[in-house]
């Protein structure tokens, strides 16, 4: 009783409006867990609501129903028993009249009828009783919007889910959607209403004979709203989109033929609309209507449909831009509106679906043949006028749309308009016996007319188009009429073409663009539709390479037949042409041939590109090419060499770029290359190792340089198999160096003694190579590659980087940060750590560190060095570059032992670690500048480890990298250097600590910094204007300098912004007129437009100071500055200052 | 403002589109830029009439090659058109071209600002109000034409300069 007594409660509750609507929705989710625990059978609830439910005050009532409607609405997977069911859906069914209680009388009604299958579902009987109650009692257009929606839902639902109930109303539910759907407007009910009248005319397929009336008040309802016109601002919380409620339309629109009649006028009529909106729809309607009315229906209106389509794209709104340059030749020459566009979709469902009838059309319109009869008056492109110029590529595109729509009406269209175009053209039927050397050309007597072969080419290109997409399926009738009249004609169209390209240059460029275009589509027709004569083949692709290798001032042919070759090339790889492969394969070895024949006149550029290009249209050509490409490196190199080579310098340094830059990543993307490049780089080794004196030219450092990175990017390009070889090979050549002084016998010599770095050990060019080349193999290798000799590479590099050679620094670092920590019987990391800090280094000098006391050995170490033990000043810069490349290896891979280095690093930075410069020397001053330039180097190698380097350790280069590496290195360094940098005595030191620090700052992503913003700032503002001393540092000053705006910019670190807004606007409005760098000016003056947002009383007083640096700025000589700095004065004078 | 407009009907043209500059002007970090006509217009085509919601580049009050600029002496002639030759606002929107290219350009620089000869009903008189200093500065020394200039000028769409 308790229960019940609760549950009067909670009816009242919700019944009373007085009551707040959560304490209503509580009420009702009270009531429903209770109904679905069980707890309280729904026939209870019924009775207990008696009163509520049939009371004769309306609002209680309507409360009262609603709840029950709501609580059944969320018992929507709880089983019911029939009789329930049907007692409730009756009494809902019945209220439907009551309008004054209509709410929840419709949700009920959803809410049984939308129960699923198995629960226990309304009886077909119930829905037409609902149905029935609908129909007779509900006035839709006079509810509010969400019972109308309400309303829509229930009608949806029942078209859905019963549709035999629906049937079995007969016609009248149509006066009912008629009523209903008229003058609705709210966008949300539309969609529904469309679709509830798509799905009530599928129901219903073939009204009979009075029904007609019925049709055509349903679309009359309809049709108003053709074409959607949908202005709803963005912000309200629509989330129906004009294109949702176009598309419902045009399903309701297309869900029966029977609309035909009052559709398809309705479209036409649209299509002469001026709203372009209205036209597009119309057009994407018609095209589904011809697809879901049927031929027969669509060919009543077939006349009508033809004229205004013809119109559309005759005089499409857009000019007809006919554009003939490089990128154009892969489409039609022309860039379209979209109404045109959608116009010739329309046409060609048309031509699929009813040829004979639109081709009847196409072939007696008046304005086709009239273009047709008056071709003559469209002789050159630069004399048509723009109307011409619409209409012929009009034209143009409806035979195009004809011919690529089906076999037969490109029949059609070759057998009508073919003939005619040759004619013109002057083009007879070439015997296969003829003469077809490019020789012949100037021999054509071609008529030049510019429309026929615009048409004749866009014509070609569409039955191409349809030959290519049909070779695909292979149920292609061989020997159409177009094939045959294409084999009759295809000779001397080339011909024709050619001489148009001939022709080029004293008239137009379309003429040149029309004939190579003409001349690829030849080229790219299937060979199992046009049986052309190989002969044919080799003939056009000789006239594109003639055209390439004669022709190379103009730039737009060359760049035309170059692209078009390629596309042939392209082609034939795609469809795996074997015949006319045979042919091209000719092309590649012709164009590969160029870049060692010296009579060519073309520039070494061009070569390149054509051979580059024409390789990567395909694997195989490729395949062929690249063995030129190294041919000719081997040579340049060899040249190199042995003559100092005669030809200019800049030919080499191109051609390993566009092996590098152009050819390897093609490479890379493909497969079977490896045992190429495998064998390119072993040769380049090979050719090094015979070649036992360098000439003096060979010093050219930008060879040198391309060399290395050709070298290292095939390298890493190379599988993991190669690269041992490779690095055999290249071990071996090293190792038969004299600076190589390691050998077995003397291993314990140099374990015993250390390594002597003693002597001045001059390098030959020969041996610089050597080495280089060789530290670039090993930074591109990967992880698991085998040493020969780790121990011997090692000492190698460390020598090395001590003598200053700055590879072997980063092939050192690359070393380190590959090293697996106990790969198959390689020496750990740990050992190599071993040799590199605790090898003894003997010098010449030794002695001197020795009298400082550095530890009792007679020998220094690495970290030795880098405190200067030594009393060679290069030597403890070499030592600290050497330690930064290799920190940065270690840093990378997250290993731990890069504390060390960075202790290292640190000492050196500290007082201690610069006592010992200055210690016992008796010119304090010099010593003073050398300790201040060895520190500088000190910070640099935070610059150097922290910064992305283009060289090595990359993921390119298969470096062993940490995620987050930075941000880690960032956290541990930070309080580091903080600290370092309140504890330093002298300026100087604080300004090598501060540059440190603004080394780690600048390459930390921001995210990681901004926490840190209170500490950073005035740090961040001493190296800013450290840096803008002089322009040696650029780059890093503008990432400070965006990391400061990122600060600026973040609402979290707005307080330090405000506590140091006076030394930030000192900053900056110096920054604003650093001379070295536009950007640094322009984001400087950026960061002060953010400043300007700050607290008036804050930025008042500095407003001056401001307005007068941004003054200055209005004079930079760079305009984005001046532009920057207008918007800053704008910003900060908020009230009009005159000057 | 006044309650029946001067011109009550301004024919309104299309807007050119902004030129994009061919060049980008990163190449050299030291090369100078100098400022030419299309960077003074930048400045000028988006003040807004005082009397309508347009532009003066929409009404064609001024073109681009109504401007002179000689970089190297510092001088700057913009010739406006008014769209009426009774237009009453002419010295307001004179007064605008000023100001902005007060506030636009280095102090180094002469502006004459000028109606185009035969536009105007009161031609001279307009002329030398626009380019006597005493009396801008009177001018400006006017709230309420201050906070009609300001209006003119107020940035619209981001891109005025």
């Amino acid at each position: 009783m308790a229960e019940l007594s609760e549950l009067t409660r909670h009816i009242e509750s919700y019944v009373d409006t007085s009551r707040s609507p959560s304490e209503q929705v509580a009420s009702l989710r009270a009531i429903t867990s209770l109904l679905k625990k069980n707890l309280l059978p729904i026939e209870i609830l019924v009775r207990e609501m008696g009163l509520y439910l049939t009371s004769t005050d309306s609002v209680i009532r309507c409360r009262g129903i609603l709840l029950l409607a709501e609580s059944l609405d969320c018992l929507s997977s709880k089983p019911l028993d029939t009789s329930t069911i049907h007692s409730l859906i009756i009494f809902f069914a019945d209220r439907l009249a009551d309008w004054k209680a209509l709410r929840g009388a419709l949700v009920g009604c959803l809410a049984l009828m939308r129960r699923k299958d198995g629960v226990g579902i309304v009886t077909i009987s119930d829905a037409l009783a609902v149905t029935k109650s609908y129909v007779h009692n509900l006035h839709v257009q006079s509810l509010a919007q969400h019972d109308r929606m309400l309303c829509f839902e229930l009608l949806e639902c029942l078209l859905e889910n019963y549709p035999d109930a629906i049937v079995s109303v007969g016609n009248e539910i149509f006066y009912a959607i008629c009523e209903a759907v008229d003058y609705e407007k709210d966008p949300q009910c539309l969609l529904v209403a469309f679709h509830i009248v798509e799905l009530a005319m599928r129901l219903f397929p073939d009204l009979y004979g009075p029904s007609d009336g019925i049709v055509g008040e349903i679309f009359d309802t309809l049709g108003r709203y053709f074409p959607i016109h949908f202005t709803h601002p963005k912000g309200e919380d629509v989330d129906v989109t004009r294109d949702e409620l176009s598309r419902a339309l045009m399903f309701a629109f297309t869900s029966t033929p029977l609309f035909e009649p009052f559709a398809i006028p309705l479209l036409l009529e649209k299509l002469s609309s001026s709203l372009p909106l209205a036209k597009i729809d119309a057009l994407k309607y018609l095209s589904h209507c011809t697809l879901k009315y049927g031929a027969d229906r669509m060919e009543k209106h077939a006349v009508a449909i033809w004229s205004s389509l013809r119109n559309i794209v005759f005089s499409s709104s857009q000019e007809p831009v006919l554009s003939f340059d490089c990128e154009s030749v892969d489409g039609i020459g022309f860039s379209d509106d979209d109404i045109a566009k959608e116009a010739l979709t329309v046409l060609e469902k048309l031509f699929m679906q009813n040829s004979v009838l639109f081709l009847n059309l196409i072939v007696n319109d008046e304005d086709i043949n009239l273009i047709f009869d008056n071709i003559n008056s469209y002789m050159n492109f630069s004399n048509i006028s723009l109307q011409s110029k619409r209409k012929i590529h009009g034209v143009g595109c409806i035979l195009a749309t004809a011919a690529r729509s089906t076999v037969f009406s490109c029949n059609r269209i070759f057998e009508s308009f073919f003939p005619c175009l040759m004619n013109t053209l002057g083009i007879s039927i070439l015997k296969p016996s003829d003469n077809m050397s490019p020789s012949g050309k100037h021999a054509v007597s071609g008529t030049l007319n510019f429309g026929a072969l615009y048409l004749s080419v866009i014509v070609l290109e569409a039955c191409r188009d349809l030959t290519v997409g049909s070779a695909q399926v292979a149920s292609f009738p061989t020997h159409e009429t177009f094939c045959c009249m294409l084999e009759r004609f295809s000779a001397s169209l080339a011909r024709d073409f050619i001489s148009y390209v001939g022709r080029g240059n004293e008239t137009s460029m379309a003429d040149v663009f029309l004939g190579v275009k003409g001349l690829q589509i030849l080229a790219t027709f299937p060979g199992s539709f046009l049986s052309m004569p190989e002969s044919l083949l080799e003939y056009i692709l000789t006239a594109l390479v003639s055209i390439i290798t004669e022709n190379f001032q103009g730039t737009l042919s060359w760049n035309l037949a170059l692209k078009a070759l390629v596309n042939v090339g392209s082609y034939i790889e795609k469809y795996h042409e074997s015949k006319k492969e045979i042919s091209y394969m000719v092309v590649v070895e012709k164009i590969g041939s160029l870049l060692t024949a010296a009579k060519c006149m073309m520039p070494y550029s061009r070569k390149l590109e054509a051979v580059s290009e024409v390789g990567m249209s395909g694997r195989n050509y490729m395949l062929k090419v690249v063995p030129r490409l190294e041919e000719a490196i081997f040579t340049n190199l060899s040249d190199l060499y042995v003559n100092g080579y005669m030809g200019p310098a800049e030919n080499t340094v191109r051609l390993l770029e566009c092996y590098t830059n152009k050819v390897l990543p093609w490479i890379n993307n493909s497969e079977g290359f490896d045992e190429v490049l495998h064998l390119f780089v072993i040769n380049i080794w090979n050719q090094i190792e015979c070649c036992k004196h360098f000439s003096t030219r060979t010093e050219e450092k930008d060879i040198f340089e391309a060399t290395m990175k050709t070298m290292k990017f095939a390298v890493s390009n190379c599988s993991e198999t190669s690269h041992n070889a490779i690095v055999q090979k290249a071990y071996a050549v090293v190792s038969s160096c004299h600076f190589f002084s390691w050998n077995e016998s003397a291993v314990n010599h140099v374990e015993m003694r250390g390594l002597d770095i003693s002597h001045e050990l001059k390098l030959s060019i020969r041996d610089r190579w050597v080495l280089s080349l060789f530290a670039s193999v090993i930074m591109a290798i990967h992880p698991q590659t085998r040493l020969p000799d780790v121990r011997a590479t090692l000492w190698l590099f460390m020598e090395m980087l001590l003598k200053g050679h700055v590879p072997s620094a980063q092939a050192l670092g690359s070393l380190v940060n590959k090293f697996g920590s106990k790969a198959n019987g390689q020496s750990t990391l740990d050992e190599a750590m071993d040799i590199i800090f605790n090898t003894s280094i003997s010098h010449a000098d030794s002695a001197y560190g020795i009298s400082m006391g550095i530890g009792d050995k007679s020998t220094m170490n690495l970290a030795d060095l880098c405190f200067g033990a030594s009393n060679s000043r290069l030597l403890q810069i070499n030592a600290i570059v050497g330690l930064a490349w290799i920190g940065k290896g270690l840093l990378m891979r997250g290993h731990e032992k890069v504390k060390d280095i960075v202790m290292i690093l640190l000492e050196c930075l500290s007082s201690k670690g610069g006592r010992h410069l200055r210690q016992d020397s008796g010119q304090e001053n010099c010593e003073q500048d050398v300790s201040s330039s060895v520190m500088t180097y000190v910070a640099d190698a935070f610059h150097i480890m922290m910064s992305d380097s283009e060289v090595c350790l990359s993921r390119r280069y298969h470096a062993n990298i940490r995620p987050l590496y930075k941000q880690r290195f960032f956290s541990t360094m930070m309080p580091m250097l903080q600290a370092l940098i309140i504890k330093s005595d002298s300026l100087f030191q604080r300004s090598v600590l501060c540059r440190a620090l603004a080394y780690i700052m600048s390459e930390t992503p921001l995210v990681a910094v901004l926490g840190e913003a209170k500490k950073l700032t005035p740090v961040l503002l001493d190296a800013l204007l450290m840096f803008s001393k002089d322009n040696l540092d650029k780059d890093t000053m503008y990432s400070l300098l965006l990391l400061l705006s990122g600060i600026l910019t973040d609402k979290s670190s707005q307080e330090v912004v405000i506590e140091n807004a006076h030394i930030i606007i000192n900053c900056l409005t110096r920054m604003v007129s650093y001379p070295h760098m536009m950007l640094v000016r322009e984001t400087a003056l950026q960061c002060l437009v953010a400043m300007s947002m700050l607290p008036h009383s804050r930025i008042y007083p500095l407003r001056t100071q401001v307005l007068q640096a941004v003054s200055r700025a209005l004079d930079d000589p760079k305009r984005s500055v001046r532009l920057q700095a207008v918007r800053c004065r704008q910003a900060w004078s908020s009230s009009p200052v005159t000057t | 403002m006044v309650s029946d407009l001067i011109n009550a009907n301004p024919v309104v043209y299309e807007k050119k589109e902004r030129r994009v500059r061919s060049t980008p002007s990163c190449l050299d970090e030291y090369a100078a830029e100098p400022i030419d006509q299309l960077e003074i217009f930048d400045h000028l085509r988006d003040i807004k009439d005082p009397e309508h919601p347009y532009s003066l580049e929409e009404l064609k009050v001024i073109t681009e090659d109504a401007i002179e600029v000689d970089d190297s002496n510092s001088y700057v002639r913009v010739t406006f058109t008014p769209t009426v030759e009774h237009c009453s606002m002419a010295t307001i929107i004179g007064l605008c071209l000023r100001v902005k290219l007060m506030r636009s350009l280095p102090t180094r620089y002469k502006v004459d600002i000028r109606i185009a000869p035969g536009s105007h009903a009161t031609e001279a008189a307009v002329n030398k109000q626009l380019n006597d200093k005493e009396r801008v500065a009177a001018a400006l020394e006017n709230p309420n034409l201050v906070d009609m200039v300001d209006e003119c000028l107020a940035p619209t769409n981001g891109l005025a300069g």
